[in-house]
């Protein structure tokens, strides 16, 4: 379970202006200003729930990462993570917990991604027999043979951030802060990732928080999600309640040759393409438009939400309108 | 506690294999540590005319070869090696580790130490092949203070270094108080002059400093320039307090440090 109650992280920045003369005057004379990247934010997230954290760049996601993983210490408020407060980095609370970055590897550069697996198993007290069961059960279900006995360095990104979610995960936590994990893989390996985290949440019960700037991949994962903005926390809550409430639209695809302005009249036209028409209708109206569509010898229909992206932008726009 | 030092051997095994799969850039390093053979040259050209100050020709080959080897078997990059990791955030790592991030660079820089060994051998063979064989300590008391002296000397450049690394936790940019310290070092060590040879001043500020007792007191065992054995063993008790002393300002300094950390970019 996780607790955050009032957190604020602020950092005290030193600003300088181009050139040499502002560099010669910053010797004597310094201005800091502080920067407010978590600024008073409260939520609880229940074990073994998958939750999106979303905001856009600089939103203060990664900061509240690595303030509930005891990285960063808050300036002001509480933070409990299964019991601990992460900035006393008790060694049962770092058992019990896991950071993946998808920016940052932690896989020993210019060993084999084994040696890490040797190290982790070491420091964090692992049985041998336990640990090696668990990377087996970690090798299967990532597909890491072969793998794990090459040179980190010579590994793809998409096969490190394998190995690297192996290595996360080895002691078997309870709680996982995943920061981009996706992030520079190509489709397949993101399909790949998902399937395992939700895998990892149900078979331990693990409680996921997740940021991604890949929309399916919170659309696939997340049921919930959290959004801040600027260090605020916007919304918090069911993610098809946020879409429904942001643009309570769907997206209707269909192929069927109907004139320009009876499509028109359907709703308003998102994309047409090689005979296959995407329009955006209001959900009071989609019984009455899809209907319309099946008696025009429509086929190949299809019926869904709008992309997150297009919510998330509607989001940002509407809380920073004055 | 028990948990580190349960993870030691491991944790020493991945520093020996870092170390091995890093060996180019040891062998570089090696090479920055040659000032001794470039004084030996210097100081033995001097003490072939005549002695200088009761050292002959054959104290100063002695003198700089064993100061050679005790400077590469207990010297480390921890402290730029530390630097770096607060700097670009990837010590982020090390504390989502359930054990002091000082273990694995102890294990990291202890697991390091074989293969410095190695380099180091050829010298330690012409050392004791050499006629500056006949000053090298032999009765077992001075022997064992000797090894004492060397694992003293191997924690307490640990213990500075990783103090100096954790700067980086305080300060943008540590190097340049690194490079004043080795400044220091050079001098009241005695790894460019001895410290007998140095003026009285400078030895007496040299008996405050930690800097003698990583390289010049256990050289000074080595040599047969210590007295007697309970001299001897005088010297490694004043170099483990000071390893124990500088670790625990390191440790606080580390936890203080913490902190203030941003993990920017990790």
């Amino acid at each position: 379970m996780i607790e955050v109650v009032g957190l604020r992280k602020h950092f005290r920045v030193h600003r300088r202006k181009p050139g040499l003369a502002a560099a010669v005057r910053s010797l004597w004379h310094r201005t800091y200003d502080t920067v407010k990247a978590v600024d008073d934010i409260s939520f609880t997230i229940e074990r073994g729930e998958r939750v999106g954290f979303l905001g856009p760049n600089g939103a203060g996601k990664t900061t509240t990462m690595k303030v509930l993983a005891g990285l960063l210490h808050p300036s002001a408020g509480q933070v409990t993570v299964e019991g601990h407060r992460p900035a006393q980095r008790d060694p049962a609370f770092l058992e019990r917990i896991t950071l993946v970055m998808g920016q940052k590897q932690q896989l020993l550069w210019d060993l084999p991604p084994s040696e890490t697996y040797a190290l982790n198993r070491a420091v964090f007290g692992l049985d041998p027999a336990a640990a090696a069961r668990t990377l087996g059960e970690l090798t299967e279900l990532l597909g890491l043979a072969g793998l794990v006995d090459k040179p980190t360095r010579q590994l793809s990104l998409g096969e490190r951030m394998k190995c690297e979610l192996a290595a996360a995960l080895l002691h078997q936590p309870t709680t996982l802060f995943l920061d981009e994990p996706t992030i520079g893989l190509d489709v397949a390996m993101q399909v790949t990732i998902r399937d395992f985290i939700r895998d990892y949440n149900q078979r331990h019960d693990a409680t996921v928080l997740l940021t991604s700037h890949y929309m399916d991949d919170v659309v696939a994962l997340c049921p919930r999600v959290i959004v801040i903005d600027g260090g605020h926390l916007i919304h918090d809550g069911d993610l098809r309640a946020l879409v429904k409430t942001m643009i309570p639209d769907k997206l209707v695809s269909f192929t069927a040759a109907l004139p320009a302005d009876e499509v028109a009249r359907l709703g308003e036209v998102v994309k047409s393409e090689h005979g296959r028409i995407t329009i955006r209708v209001p959900e009071a109206r989609l019984r009455e438009v899809v209907g319309h569509v099946l008696d025009r010898a429509g086929t190949d229909l299809a019926v869904e939400d709008p992309p997150l992206e297009d919510v998330m932008r509607k989001l940002f726009h509407t809380k920073r309108a004055p | 506690m028990r948990r580190a030092l349960a993870a030691l051997p491991t944790l020493c095994r991945i520093g020996l294999t870092e170390a091995v799969a890093y060996r180019a850039e040891m062998v570089v390093w090696l090479l920055t540590t040659t000032m001794p053979l470039v004084m030996l040259g210097l100081w033995t050209s001097v003490a072939d005319e005549a002695p200088f100050r009761a050292w002959g020709s054959r104290d100063f080959v002695a003198y700089y070869l064993a100061a050679l080897i005790v400077r590469n078997l207990t010297s480390n990059w921890v402290a730029w090696q530390i630097a770096e990791e607060i700097r670009t955030g990837t010590v982020s790592g090390r504390l989502l580790r359930p054990i002091h991030p000082f273990a694995g660079y102890l294990g990291t820089h202890l697991g390091a130490v074989p293969l410095r060994a190695l380099a180091v051998a050829p010298v330690a063979i012409i050392l004791v092949a050499s006629s500056a064989r006949a000053v090298l300590v032999t009765d077992p008391v001075h022997v064992a203070a000797l090894v004492a002296a060397l694992l003293g000397a191997w924690a307490l450049t640990f213990a500075l270094f990783v103090g100096l690394g954790t700067l980086a936790f305080f300060l943008d940019k540590p190097m340049g108080i690194i490079e004043v310290y080795f400044g220091v070092f050079a001098i009241f060590s005695g790894y460019l002059i001895p410290l007998p040879l140095l003026p009285g001043w400078v030895q007496a500020l040299a008996d405050w400093l930690p800097f003698r007792a990583m390289l010049g007191d256990p050289v000074a065992i080595a040599i047969g320039r210590v007295p007697d054995g309970a001299a001897a063993w005088a010297l490694v008790g004043r170099q483990w307090a000071w390893a124990a002393g500088l670790m625990l300002v390191a440790t606080v300094a580390w936890h203080r440090g913490v902190r203030r950390y941003e993990a920017f970019g990790g």
